[in-house]
């Protein structure tokens, strides 16, 4: 039996031990704000955060989520700066890589108040966005970044 | 066997669009009589029938009905504002219901960049007839004459007294009124739109999409329902043989293993065939067909080889084939012996990796097939799951979800029949998911083409003859199995050359495909402008010109330029002629956005242009590229120009245009699909590999040109002038011509 707690609740697992994080979340736990890109961790899709760090949920087997926090997007409490950047730079088009692109950007704001744009490269290249909106991504994240900071100066 | 009727194709769905237009005014008068318009006070316990397009609630809520997909276009949004300027509505009062496949609505594929293009007379007029009944109905309560009343948004007002009334008090009596001719109807004039044309407009979705709640086909679900996931048979066309799920049965959560019959030739949107792993979730049936042990037989198309086969194009493309399009002579040009330029061009296949894998869920039960799909085309799941399964196409329900990204792959609904053949066996739900490998190795692929280009130079460097030859393996091989010439295809960017020379001939010559041939994301128009403008490149610095003006020399002077097209090609172009100045237009202002000859150009640096008009709209992009000691391709920026006519959303248009460009990336410099012994050699993101954010244009400019022409398209023709842009970019920085695409196959230092 694994414990764990998705978005602040307790949960139990005792099905494979071997399944991914992500299927889980999508087809047991019906959290289908994760989403399935490639199974291999060269997408991004599937980001949501471990003890508040972004991990690829399609290739984190079940058996590692033991004691651990895990934080989906519907974990995330509307608007969180990162979502109102998001809006107000109107960044998605087809919108379905875009609940990873968030929770990779939420991850990295933690870390990093004011990234640069080299620091935006290196964090958010692992998310793949096939319609191309990687310029927007990046506006999106500079202005979450000031968001963020007058939130925490208010 | 005619499995698909109404089925669109490149040309076909053009023919469709004069349908859709007609038979959805049609409708549109035809249904405002006979079924109410608007939900009445007193008949909320009734159930509930909206008509056709839009009802308004006695709460004023005004739901639209969005009868186009939204794979990322914008397409959903852009039809409802149409609907809602007309109407004068509160947009912030407005709902969206997303209409299921039916006829009823005229064409519903959501491809060939036109679906503002083919519904936006329409939608006006629904909006328009909407506000002039309830103009009539509020007139008549406030007993004063309609022409004395006007609108704001959601309201009636009386212009002299000021009185008004909210669209929800008078939807009810509005709805008894008889429908207005269309002559009595009118429309808005342009400076009165409030959302057409305006920055505000964003995404409908857009909240949902970012905090997760948005349903996209991954996300359906129906009671009851199982997961499927199906092991194709690696070489088109073959079948089993036999096979032996022993194994995959011990897998945890694998419930049992069904078989998918093969499709019969022509393949259209038929299932594949294979080995479906039923079981509790997707993971376990991913994991059952990891033991599935199955042998095939052969098929015709396992003698597919990548090499060969490029050397069976080209061959090809060195023969004269059909004529599509002929101005002069260019023979007696060439044979008089003066200077010619020759060049070849490749471009491989690819494949659309939406981020959204094929997916879909369906129940089959008493006959009839209810669906949840991310399709462009719910209609083609009507016709395919009918088709196969031996029902009629009414008997097929299917509802659209978000699409995860569409690119023109999910216009095909494969998966969705799947899911229903599925279904009727099991006797319950079923959702067939595809693995990003299924995803690319058994795609519809955008074909493999080799473009043969020959040129007569006169004394001032311009060409005197243009000789141009296409072979590829043709989209209607999709749907007849003899089918060799790409005649359908040849409007995209191939029989409507936009330059100015005397001799010019173009040409089509045959391919036989070796595995299914479907459209991309502009489709054709990407090799035909590859070749195209690398090619007009080439001419220009062999003359010793400035590539701009060169381009602006070869388009020539402002004119509409005399086209041979025939059936619908000749009917759009009454509408949408083909003219130079526009072309020319965007050709100056991204040149001129650019810098085109002042940017000073550090070593390694480099600046190319492409210009091309397609889905009717003129494009025009300069890329900048700096190529480092170690040959890699970095773009610092990027330059487009767009002329689209009338446009509902700028920055939906920005944003199509900005990706565009790295989509153009993604093919130019990482993109190619090749098959060994007919089995597909790439799998996932590792093999095939996107524009990630660190190899995408660091900056995108797009400057919309203001036009009050008809709408075009948008979703598109960002992609076609990308490639040759960045390769006669890479030209200028390092003097490699390379003529095949992706780059990464040609080392740069």
């Amino acid at each position: 039996m694994i414990r764990f707690k998705v978005n602040g609740k307790e949960k139990t697992f005792d099905g494979d031990p071997d399944m991914p994080l992500l299927w889980y979340l999508r087809d047991v736990a019906q959290l289908t704000g994760t989403k399935f890109g490639c199974g291999m961790a060269l997408c991004g899709a599937c980001t949501v955060h471990q003890n508040g760090a972004a991990i690829r949920s399609c290739t984190t087997p079940m058996k590692e989520v033991g004691g651990a926090e895990i934080t989906t997007i519907e974990g995330i409490e509307p608007m969180h700066p990162v979502q109102t950047a998001w809006m107000e730079i109107r960044v998605p088009q087809c919108g379905y890589c875009q609940t990873g692109q968030i929770m990779q950007a939420i991850a990295l704001l933690k870390d990093n108040k004011d990234p640069s744009d080299q620091d935006i490269d290196t964090a958010m290249s692992g998310n793949l966005c096939r319609c191309g909106t990687y310029q927007r991504i990046r506006a999106a994240i500079h202005q979450a970044a000031k968001h963020q900071a007058a939130k925490e100066t208010a | 066997m005619k499995l698909i009727e109404n089925v669109s194709r490149p040309v076909s769905r053009r023919g469709f669009l004069h349908g859709a237009l007609a038979g959805g005014v049609f409708v549109l008068s035809a249904r405002f009589i006979p079924e109410p318009l608007w939900a009445a006070e007193g008949e909320a316990a009734a159930p509930f029938e909206p008509s056709l397009w839009m009802s308004i609630a006695p709460d004023g809520i005004v739901t639209i009905v969005a009868h186009r997909s939204e794979m990322g276009c914008g397409s959903r949004t852009a039809l409802p504002l149409v609907v809602a300027d007309e109407l004068d509505a509160d947009w912030s009062k407005v709902k969206l219901e997303q209409a299921i496949g039916d006829p009823k609505y005229g064409e519903q594929d959501t491809d060939g960049s036109h679906s503002v293009r083919s519904s936006f007379d329409l939608m006006r007029q629904v909006g328009a007839t909407g506000r002039v009944m309830l103009i009539g109905a509020a007139a008549a309560q406030l007993g004063v004459s309609p022409k004395d009343c006007t609108t704001e948004p959601h309201f009636v007002v009386h212009r002299a007294s000021g009185r008004k009334l909210g669209y929800g008090e008078v939807a009810a009596a509005a709805a008894k009124l008889p429908v207005p001719k269309k002559e009595d109807v009118p429309l808005k004039p342009r400076s009165e739109w409030r959302y057409i044309g305006k920055e505000s407009n964003s995404l409908f979705d857009l909240p949902e999409i970012v905090t997760g709640k948005a349903i996209f086909g991954m996300d359906a679900t129906m009671p009851g329902m199982v997961y499927a996931s199906v092991e194709h048979p690696p070489v088109l066309g073959q079948k089993i043989k036999s096979y032996d799920d022993k194994a995959a049965l011990k897998v945890p959560g694998v419930q049992k293993t069904l078989t998918i019959e093969t499709f019969k030739p022509p393949h259209v949107f038929q299932p594949l065939g294979g080995v479906a792993v039923i079981a509790d979730n997707t993971y376990a049936a991913f994991q059952g067909r990891k033991s599935l042990k199955i042998e095939w037989d052969s098929s015709p198309h396992s003698v597919y080889n990548s090499a060969p086969f490029r050397k069976t194009l080209e061959t090809t493309s060195r023969q004269p084939g059909k004529v599509v399009r002929n101005v002069g002579d260019v023979d007696s040009i060439f044979a008089k012996g003066g200077k010619t330029i020759e060049a070849e061009y490749y471009a491989p296949h690819l494949a659309h990796v939406s981020m959204e894998p094929p997916v879909a869920v369906a129940e089959y039960r008493d006959g009839k097939v209810l669906a949840w799909a991310p399709t462009q085309n719910p209609q083609a799941v009507q016709e395919t799951i009918a088709g196969v399964l031996g029902i009629k196409k009414e008997d097929v329900t299917c509802h659209v979800t978000l699409l995860g990204g569409g690119f023109g792959r999910k216009s095909k609904p494969d998966q969705v029949a799947e899911a229903a053949v599925l279904s009727k066996q099991l006797g319950k739900p079923v959702k067939v998911v595809w693995s990003r490998e299924d995803d690319i190795r058994f795609d519809f692929f955008h074909s493999v083409a080799a473009m043969y280009m020959k040129a007569a130079i006169g004394p001032d460097g311009k060409p005197t003859a243009w000789l141009q030859r296409t072979v590829y393996p043709p989209i209607n091989s999709t749907f007849d199995a003899s089918a060799t010439y790409a005649l359908d295809e040849m409007g995209l960017g191939w029989n409507n050359l936009p330059f100015d020379i005397a001799n010019h001939r173009a040409e089509n010559g045959p391919a036989d495909y070796h595995v299914r041939i479907g459209w991309l994301r502009s489709v054709a128009n990407i090799y035909h402008a590859f070749a195209i403008h690398s090619f007009a490149d080439e001419l220009a610095h062999n003359a010793n010109k400035d590539p701009v003006q060169y381009l602006l020399d070869l388009i020539g002077s402002p004119r509409i330029v005399a086209l041979d097209l025939k059936g619908d090609e000749a009917e759009e172009a009454k509408n949408y002629p083909l003219d130079t100045a526009r072309l020319r237009r965007v050709v100056e202002i991204a040149a001129e956005k650019s810098g085109w000859g002042k940017r000073p150009m550090s070593k390694g640096r480099g600046m190319g242009i492409a210009a091309h008009r397609s889905f009717l709209t003129y494009v025009a992009t300069v890329v900048e590229v700096e190529v480092d000691s170690k040959g890699q391709v970095h773009i610092p920026n990027v330059w487009t120009a767009v002329d689209a006519g009338t446009i509902v959303s700028p920055d939906n248009i920005r944003n199509q245009f900005e990706g565009a460009a790295v989509f153009g990336t993604s093919l130019a410099l990482f993109g190619e699909i090749t098959a060994t012994n007919g089995v597909i050699d790439q799998s996932n993101f590792h093999n095939f590999q996107l524009a990630r954010m660190n190899r995408a244009p660091r900056h995108v400019d797009v400057q919309i040109v203001k036009s009050e022409a008809p709408p075009a398209g948008v979703g598109e023709p960002g992609v076609p002038p990308f490639a040759p842009a960045l390769y006669n970019a890479v030209f200028a920085a390092t003097g490699k011509r390379v003529r095949e695409l992706p780059l990464s196959k040609t080392k740069l230092v």
